[in-house]
């Protein structure tokens, strides 16, 4: 199969506007006749369905937890992007676009970054106008600040918690439908298997979380926007019910699967106290404005330290090595995510970390604290360090915070052309689970902006134009497709609960994430992705011969709702190690030891590696077979990032 | 400080919701005092599961504070002894060592039991069904700085939009009272200008709402502001008696 990625003709920025007019429009009388499905109530699924709505279409809308209001966009802090030049400061959609390509690193596709930058003005019109309270300045405007080392002020926010207003923004629009009656929600409802007829996508396969029910349901066209995938690491900042099994169901009915190795590690999160820890919680990037990150200069201090024989306050200055200070001289603790992380693992690596388990840096605010005044600082920050003393019950006004790298976002998805339609027709991805706007490393404040933009501005055209191809009959949910598929479904879930092996769900999930989190993590070789991809064959093979699932089918059973997801990232996680394997340059936040400079910096190769990976899915057992779209870059110049 | 302690845990299990639950007694060791309450909760799960206990089931997601998610009723206490924060922050180090903790889920008639400490709080959904919108569709809206905000209201409005949806605010509440909840919402719409069309029409509708749900009456005791977790002001039910009776008598 050739890969069409489908972008307009024309100049980047008239390609929208353009594209918008050739796409054809289901007549107005003839939408309600149209259903259709999005599993996800995220900023993506969730305005997707609420503007389906309102044109008209029948929605059907899922998600796993029990209310819309709970999907896991909620925990964004931060901010949203948005190219408004409120500020005056050069901001313009070109901007925002160069920005973003240039952050991604260029492994994007320009049209639909700058499609996106194009509509992110739209979007805070939108959540405006539905009532979303973004922080203002006194003269009664939207405030912005600057976020992720932008040079410009951008981002527009609600506090720290811009995700959770957007999405009840989202929430609103979709609880109205709800009450038109133009959409039905399922909530507590888990997506197990998308349904193929004719070659398009005509439905999904669902199992009631409550009745442990398997059920069909049919439509026109299907939407998945289930978020990203960053929980195959175990340990991430992602919710504990993030799954990659939507995305997955559909890779294996034919859907690609776009650079699936891209993750992204965020420096800041608050480190692991130790085995029994569940998550990882972020705390906001802002902090490095202020905070400076050291480690001791000597094995033999931070030993101490972690033996709580020596204070961190009592370490001299002379004994403190400011590493990113000392090997950025120009950007300092303000470097990009990716190379503030791989430094952070670099120095626990050679044992200079700090905290009880050793995997943990600095970040102390003592000298911004002597020279602003303590007052300045909690007017910035008080709140995070009130959250953090919450979390690890230590001050940091008095005592240097500790930080530690996490997974946080995952750059890879479903491959979707520029309509997000995937490689099955009537199949199409939006938000966190596509791959499409942010190359091998997202910027700060623009999956919030990307997740609205697919679904407010981007679908409601697109799907249109798909739909009038579509002849109005429905599928019968007893259509022999939906039959077997639910079996398959049914056939998987009595073969996990009948394995009655020995070893937890929860064990294999850790298993799964300590290989991912060394071997396909920020710093990659061949050699170790490798031994990767043995050790999850080894795994997962363990895993259908030795898991212990309690309970049964028929009630809310947690364990086995773990269990399914689990088997899906077992499989994920090797695809994603063959992609690691393929991509032999470093770029974006991926490291790979083989490409690097003299200096020890990510090395890209844009004459080998410009392209995105797509993966199909051969049969089971089979390797899977990677197709390439070329990228074309025809209106920014390629340079290599240099922080030094 | 010793470093790992120990628990009895009084625990509410109930297999579903036709059957009658009833409270069942475990013992949990060596739990880290930096382990967060879930995770203690995710220690004994492992280890009944693997003497062939079924799990205690209690929903969870984010486990940092904003999804509104978890839900339980620590020693007579929605969401614990700390203030402002929800179950997924409570700490063990704030638990005495060699102590029992009681775990319930939240009572209240318009949450019925799912399963052990599982709640239905779907009727939350559908107060905000009946008028927490404003009605705008998708596009064809006016610039976001065409209307000022004066910064006051915006900020008042956000103190009331932080609301997680959470619960904590029925299930303190001897009256078993969704004000708090509903006030939020109505209190959030009301100080800004694009709430102000539909404003009297959202008042009487999401009272009324509220009212089938079966949540009951309000006598202003502030058990509800006490225990919620995003420290949402009584002053919101004020505002929305106000708003409610302003919209009753004039409509
Ligand atoms: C802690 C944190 C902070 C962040 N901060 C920022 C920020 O400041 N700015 C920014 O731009 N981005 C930020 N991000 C990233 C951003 O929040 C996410 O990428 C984005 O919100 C994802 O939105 P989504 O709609 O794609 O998916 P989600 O919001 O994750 O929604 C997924 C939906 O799919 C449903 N679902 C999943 N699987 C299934 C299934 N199998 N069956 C049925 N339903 C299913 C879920 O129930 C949910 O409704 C942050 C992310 C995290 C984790
Ligand atoms: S008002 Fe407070 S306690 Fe009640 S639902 Fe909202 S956040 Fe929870
Ligand atoms: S689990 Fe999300 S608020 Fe507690």
């Amino acid at each position: 199969m050739s890969l069409d990625s489908k972008i307009p003709e024309g100049p980047l920025a008239e390609k929208w506007t353009k594209h918008q007019f050739n796409l054809k429009l289901v007549n107005p009388a003839n939408k309600r006749k149209y259903d259709i499905i999005v599993v996800g109530t995220g900023l993506a699924g969730g305005s997707a369905a609420a503007s389906f709505g309102e044109l008209g279409y029948n929605v059907k809308s899922f998600c796993y937890q029990d209310s819309p209001r709970r999907a896991h966009s909620i925990a964004a802090q931060g901010g949203i992007n948005a190219a408004k030049n409120y500020k005056n400061d050069g901001d313009s959609v070109f901007r925002l676009f160069y920005d973003t390509v240039k952050g991604g690193d260029y492994r994007s596709r320009e049209a639909n970054v700058h499609r996106l930058s194009e509509v992110s003005n739209n979007i805070i019109d939108q959540c405006v106008a539905q009532g979303v309270p973004f922080a203002r300045e006194y003269g009664g405007l939207l405030d912005n600040r600057s976020f992720g080392g932008a040079q410009v002020s951008r981002t527009f926010y609600a506090r720290g918690q811009t995700g959770q207003q957007l999405l009840l923004g989202a929430y609103s629009a979709l609880s109205r439908q709800i009450a038109a009656g133009k959409v039905t929600m399922f909530t507590r409802t888990e997506m197990l298997d998308v349904v193929i007829i004719d070659g398009k996508a005509r439905g999904i396969v669902t199992r009631n979380m409550v009745t442990g029910k398997i059920e069909s349901h049919s439509a026109h066209a299907v939407v998945l926007a289930t978020g990203g995938y960053g929980n195959v690491f175990f340990l991430s900042t992602n919710a504990m019910g993030c799954n990659a099994s939507a995305a997955w169901r559909a890779y294996k009915k034919g859907a690609f699967f776009g650079n699936p190795c891209y993750t992204q590690i965020h420096p800041t999160c608050i480190p692991v106290h130790g085995d029994q820890q569940s998550k990882l919680t972020l705390m906001s990037e802002s902090l490095r404005n202020d905070g400076r990150v050291w480690v001791p200069k000597e094995l033999s201090v931070s030993e101490k330290l972690r033996r709580g024989e020596l204070k961190p306050k009592d370490v001299a200055e002379e004994d403190r090595d400011y590493y990113l200070e000392r090997i950025y001289p120009s950007f300092g603790n303000l470097v990009p995510r990716d190379v503030a992380s791989r430094n952070a693992k670099n120095v626990c690596d050679e044992g200079r970390g700090v905290g009880e388990t050793g995997l943990a840096v600095f970040l102390d605010f003592r000298d911004a604290i002597a020279r602003d005044g303590e007052d300045t600082i909690r007017a910035k920050y008080g709140n995070l360090f009130q959250m953090y003393e919450k979390i690890t019950a230590d001050n940091p006004y008095k005592t240097p915070m500790m930080i530690y790298p996490a997974v946080h976002y995952t750059m890879g998805g479903l491959w979707v052309d520029y309509n997000l339609q995937t490689t099955i027709p009537g199949l199409f991805a939006a938000g966190e689970c596509n791959f499409s706007d942010h190359g091998a490393n997202r910027l700060g404040a623009s999956a919030l902006m990307q997740g609205l933009a697919d679904g407010y501005f981007v679908l409601p055209y697109t799907i249109g134009d798909y739909l009038t191809g579509v002849p109005i009959k429905k599928i019968d949910t007893d259509h022999e497709a939906f039959t077997e598929a639910e079996q398959v479904i049914k056939d998987r879930i009595h073969k996990l609960l009948n394995i009655k092996g020995t070893k937890t769900v929860d064990h294999f999930h850790k298993e799964l994430g300590k290989i991912m989190w060394e071997k396909c993590g920020m710093a990659r070789n061949e050699k170790r992705l490798k031994e990767a991809k043995v050790e999850i064959q080894q795994l997962r093979e363990e895993y259908w011969k030795d898991v212990k699932i309690l309970g049964v089918n028929e009630e809310l059973n947690m364990t086995l709702e773990k269990a399914m997801r689990v088997a899906d990232f077992m499989e994920l996680g090797e695809l994603m190690v063959d992609d690691a394997l393929d991509r032999k340059e470093s770029c974006g936040g991926h490291f790979r030891e083989e490409s690097q400079t003299e200096e020890g910096e990510a090395k890209r190769d844009d004459e080998n590696f410009s392209y995105v990976s797509a993966w199909e899915f051969k049969g089971e057992g089979a390797p899977a077979k990677l197709n390439k779209e070329a990228l074309v870059f025809e209106n920014v110049k390629l340079t290599q990032r240099s922080y030094k | 400080m010793e470093k790992v302690r120990n628990y009895t845990l009084k625990i509410w299990r109930q297999p579903n919701a036709q059957s009658k639950g009833e409270f069942k007694t475990y013992e949990v060791k060596n739990i880290s005092t930096g382990s967060s309450f879930l995770e203690m909760l995710d220690i004994l799960n492992e280890e009944i599961s693997e003497a062939g206990e079924d799990p205690v089931h209690f929903d969870h997601d984010c486990r940092e504070g904003i999804c509104g998610m978890c839900s339980l009723f620590i020693n007579g206490r929605p969401h614990g002894p700390e203030e402002e924060i929800t179950v997924c922050q409570l700490h063990m180090r704030t638990f005495p060592n060699n102590t029992t903790i009681t775990i319930e889920p939240w009572r209240a008639k318009a949450f019925p039991v799912i399963k052990d400490l599982i709640v239905d709080r779907s009727a939350f959904d559908r107060i905000i069904q009946s008028g927490g919108f404003v009605s705008v569709n998708t596009g064809s809206v006016p610039d976001g700085n065409a209307i000022p905000i004066p910064k006051q209201n915006a900020d008042l409005a956000m103190d009331a939009a932080a609301c997680i949806g959470c619960g904590a605010c029925v299930a303190a509440c001897k009256n078993a009272s969704a004000m708090l909840f509903v006030s939020a919402k109505v209190s959030q719409l009301a100080l800004l200008p694009q709430g102000q069309v539909e404003r009297k029409k959202r008042a009487l509708a999401m009272v009324d709402q509220m009212d089938k749900e079966g949540f009951g009456s309000c006598t202003n005791t502030g058990a509800c502001e006490a225990e919620c977790p995003k420290g949402i002001d009584l002053s919101n039910i004020a505002r929305m008696n106000r708003e409610y009776f302003t919209a009753s008598l004039t409509s």
